[in-house]
């Protein structure tokens, strides 16, 4: 990283009591983001990014408990009072979630959803507010906006929720947004265009991203880097092109062999990865993976692989990654 | 404005008192349910005294080994009348439902499952029912019919009927469509064999929680129209009677309306809280408090 | 908008159409000739007959129903034989009593009840929640007779703070009339918070756990405004409907309640009619208040469509 990091995830652990037992949701996990740097997270569902995200965001469940650190523009946001803390959300973190018709609230009208964000953060006057409003709906490529400041989020497609959705989030001009999955809930066809959005928004603003989703192919070509998330940890990160072009993770490499490839030859099987994600609340010994992991050695079932170095910002965990050619193993 | 922490649980909707077993205050409820259902039948055996039996020498008199309640206005004997009313009031209370959880929870079954025009005629009738003032309904067929104990039962059953049958349709509505009749239905099954079979056996245990509920407010009702002398006919005691006459004693003797006000309190409260224990066991989202 | 108030209007008809003929079979079954209990002790045969032929009485059923549906729907609900009112003018008479009753009743139980579900939503499984469920979850065994008798017994007779019964006109004695509506209107709040709160308590727990409560969270806007606005409304539907089925009921007058601190309400009305078979008036009274009964149901069901707005436009 040459220009010091606007977010910063040190050593993060969330555990939730279950009744079954603590469950670990994130497990020590460490990232680092620079100003207008794009990082995106990839992982199946219960890996365990959604809960890292409500931790960077310091909104988790009341019940569960936080260790780490999550440095934000210098701040601890874990030391952080509730009065500072909420100024900073929705002002310089802001964050876009995944399903539109759930995260905006049906009986508001759009108008009234973004306008208290403007006068709550910018203390803007009704009338400028509203002008604001307009314009951000423009921005996001909404058609008449002025008509759907009146209207209700039911009243709206899928796509047109998500983009005020992401008109909410940048109306502040946030430092770093993160985006949850944003294109899950979409038909296919709009998903591009929202991922396009989000781009053009932030190269625009210079803003820090987060993108969080189970697909590769959405971090493809949109991100800066590439972290991987298994069973609550961190097991891969890389800058994109590398991560791709010489990952070292097994269970990065099956990732990417399950994307369905739009030029293999017909009735080409997919293929999945076979067995479940782990049950959080029974850590195995050994890594995570092992039990899917179709290099997986007797090593690979007693300990658990600790993050090494493959190259510069490039790290992994496996005691026998992929392409290792000329480096040593482990 | 102090910062109220609003925070985001994952958990759900549930009982904060209670878990799925039956808690210590169940018990209690129905322990006491049963000691006074026990006392009532009992009375007679028991009781030294007649409930009407008037000692004007012994009038408003304090609890004491003869009377051990003491006497009302009148100088009969409390403990006496309490117990017999208690039965009066039971008898009604148990006996009223059962009229509506038949009629009613037969009709909501039937709407809630054959649907349709039915179903509409059902549920539109039930509303011009609930339009009435129960109580004014209940007065006017007493006019009519005369006041006694088996009228007062039959009314307040019948005003019942309503209630239960939305109970009986909900859950029919929510059940019809769940697998296990579809399959039973592609199986060839007949209608009244789906319906005793399969619908009967789920909706019952709803509907039982909902009778001890009903069982609740029609010992509240009949004690209110007994309270205003329109209920039970004197000189039968009945809880509501009794507190209608302690209230001429408040300044002098307060307990004669207080003994008989806190048995029924005790009672209707044991009565609500059976009746939603269970209710929360049937359907733990409706069980929250 | 048009098309849902428009189609509501529709049932309406029907059930306000047999509410008024369930009313006039209930009150023509009742025993005793009307023309003998009218005339009193001055009633011979001839009397009777001539009497009953001026009223009617002599004719069928569906003829008599349908005259008076006729008159009732040109504003003749007819006349009182006993105090020669009409029953529209005994009605208004009674009204602000009722009203005022039953307005006071319903401000103190909502003023009550619903800042207590907010704190408990909020506080959802706190000893302070459980305490302040377990005590509503009381007062709901504990019916409006026996509230009123021990505020009678604590304010009127220990304290002797306020009248036990009575009823003072406002324009009389402002401050006598309230004074004799403290005891009344508390004894029916204390019937009604339980209700609210838990409904209102219920309704927002779920609500707080909406994905959009979370949004506007992270939105970084103030806890107050996320409570009273983003969680308040869309929580408040069922709300809405018991209060308006409480109003709708408490039209009735509160029968109980004005019989005991002798308020000369509605419901007092009725009971007086009954006594002295005074059918005219219980027949018109009744029907005004069913018929009141059903129509704030549909005021209600409007209500939601304001609060709702997906209701509005057709889904749910």
């Amino acid at each position: 990283m040459k220009a010091p990091a606007l977010l910063s995830v040190e050593g993060v652990s969330v555990d939730l009591p279950t009744p079954r037992g603590n469950l670990r949701a994130v497990d020590q996990v460490d990232l680092k983001i620079a100003p207008g740097q794009t990082l995106g997270i990839v992982g199946e569902s219960g890996c365990g990014k959604t809960m890292l995200s409500r931790a960077i965001l310091q909104l988790l469940p009341k019940k569960a408990k936080l260790s780490g650190r999550v440095m934000f523009d210098g701040q601890d946001l874990t030391r952080l009072a509730a009065e500072p803390l909420r100024k900073l959300r929705g002002r310089a973190l802001a964050v876009v979630f995944q399903d539109p018709m759930t995260s905006l609230n049906p009986v508001l009208t759009i108008g009234s959803q973004l306008i208290e964000t403007l006068q709550e953060h910018l203390e803007f006057d009704a009338s400028t507010a509203r002008r604001r409003s307009v314009e951000l709906l423009a921005a996001v490529g909404i058609p008449a906006p002025e008509q759907r400041l009146s209207q209700y989020p039911h009243q709206l497609s899928g796509g047109m929720r998500q983009r005020v959705a992401i008109a909410i989030a940048l109306s502040c001009e946030p430092k770093l947004l993160i985006a949850d999955e944003p294109t899950t809930a979409l038909d296919v066809t709009i998903q591009a265009q929202i991922l396009d959005l989000l781009a053009r928004e932030q190269r625009r603003r210079h803003m820090a991203m987060i993108i969080i989703t189970h697909d590769l192919g959405v971090v493809a070509g949109r991100t800066d880097e590439v972290a991987v998330m298994y069973a609550g940890r961190v097991v891969e990160r890389a800058p994109t092109p590398v991560l791709f072009k010489k990952m070292r993770m097994p269970y990065t490499e099956a990732l990417l062999a399950a994307i369905p490839k739009i030029d293999a030859a017909p009735h080409t099987p997919l293929p999945a990865i076979s067995g479940r994600p782990p049950d959080p609340t029974r850590p195995i010994q050994g890594c995570s993976f092992s039990p899917r992991c179709r290099y997986a050695m007797s090593d690979c079932h007693q300990q658990k692989p600790a993050l090494v170095e493959a190259g510069p910002d490039h790290q992994y965990a496996c005691f026998h990654p992929i392409h290792a050619t000329a480096e040593a193993c482990a | 404005m102090a910062v109220l922490d609003i925070g985001i649980d994952t958990a759900i909707v549930s009982p904060v008192r209670r878990t799925r077993r039956l808690g210590i205050l169940f018990w209690l409820a129905a322990g006491w349910i049963a000691f006074i259902v026990l006392a009532a039948i009992f009375a007679g055996v028991l009781l030294a005294h007649s409930p009407t039996d008037m000692d004007m020498l012994e009038r408003r008199a304090v609890p004491s080994l003869v009377h051990w309640l003491g006497t009302d206005a009148l100088g009969r004997d409390e403990l006496a009348r309490l117990l017999h009313g208690a039965r009066i009031s039971l008898i009604v209370g148990l006996c009223a439902p059962v009229i509506g959880i038949t009629i009613g929870g037969a009709l909501g079954i039937l709407a809630g499952y054959f649907r349709g025009r039915f179903e509409t005629i059902v549920v539109g009738s039930m509303d011009v029912l609930l339009a009435f003032p129960p109580l004014v309904f209940a007065l006017a067929v007493t006019a009519y019919l005369g006041q006694s104990v088996f009228n007062l039962t039959c009314i307040l059953g019948v005003l019942g009927i309503p209630a239960f049958m939305r109970v009986a349709r909900a859950a029919t509505l929510s059940l019809a469509e769940r697998e296990f009749v579809v399959a039973a239905r592609a199986l060839g099954a007949s209608h009244a064999r789906i319906l005793l079979h399969e619908l009967l056996p789920n909706v019952f245990l709803p509907l039982l929680a909902f009778f001890l509920l009903g069982v609740a407010v029609t010992i509240v009702v009949e004690g209110a129209l007994s309270f205003l002398g329109l209920g039970v006919p004197p000189p039968a005691p009945s809880w509501g009677s009794m507190i209608g006459e302690g209230r001429e004693s408040l300044e002098i003797a307060p307990r004669l309306a207080f003994i008989p006000a806190v048995t029924m309190f005790l009672t209707v409260l044991s009565f609500n809280l059976v009746g939603d224990t269970l209710r929360a066991l049937t359907d733990p989202r409706q069980g929250a408090l | 908008m048009v098309w849902f108030v428009g189609r509501r209007l529709l049932y309406l008809v029907p059930v306000l159409l047999a509410v008024s003929l369930l009313t006039f079979l209930i009150a023509s079954l009742l025993p005793g000739d009307l023309a003998y209990v009218i005339l009193g002790d001055q009633a011979t045969p001839e009397k009777v007959e001539a009497l009953r032929r001026d009223m009617g009485l002599d004719q069928p059923i569906w003829w008599r129903y349908l005259s008076w549906l006729g008159q009732v729907l040109q504003g003749d609900f007819g006349r009182s034989f006993r105090t020669g009112q009409t029953v529209l003018q005994a009605v208004l008479e009674r009204l602000p009593v009722s009203f005022e009753l039953m307005i006071l009743a319903e401000i103190i139980g909502l003023a009550v009840g619903v800042p207590l579900a907010i704190a408990c939503a909020v506080r959802a499984g706190s000893g302070f929640d459980r305490f302040m469920t377990g005590t509503a979850f009381g007062m709901l065994s504990v019916p409006a007779f026996l509230s009123a008798i021990l505020l009678i017994y604590l304010f009127a007779v220990q304290l002797r703070w306020l009248p036990a019964t009575g009823y003072i006109p406002f324009e009389e004695d402002p401050v006598g009339n309230l004074r004799c509506f403290v005891l009344p209107a508390l004894t029916l709040a204390l019937a009604e918070w339980p209700g609210i709160m838990r409904v209102l308590r219920s309704d927002m727990i779920a609500t707080l756990q909406e994905d959009y409560i979370a949004m506007a969270k992270a939105k970084g806007l103030k806890p107050a405004r996320i409570l009273f606005v983003h969680a308040l409304k869309p929580s408040s539907l069922t709300l809405v409907t018991i209060t308006g089925i409480n109003i709708g009921r408490l039209i009735g007058g509160a029968l109980i309640v004005e019989t005991i601190f002798a308020l000369p309400g509605i419901g007092r009305l009725l009971i007086g009619a009954l006594y002295t078979r005074d059918l005219i008036i219980l027949q018109g009274v009744v029907l005004l208040v069913a018929c009141g009964f059903v129509v704030m149901n549909f005021i209600v069901d409007l209500f939601y469509a304001v609060l709702d707005p997906r209701i509005r436009h057709g889904r749910a």
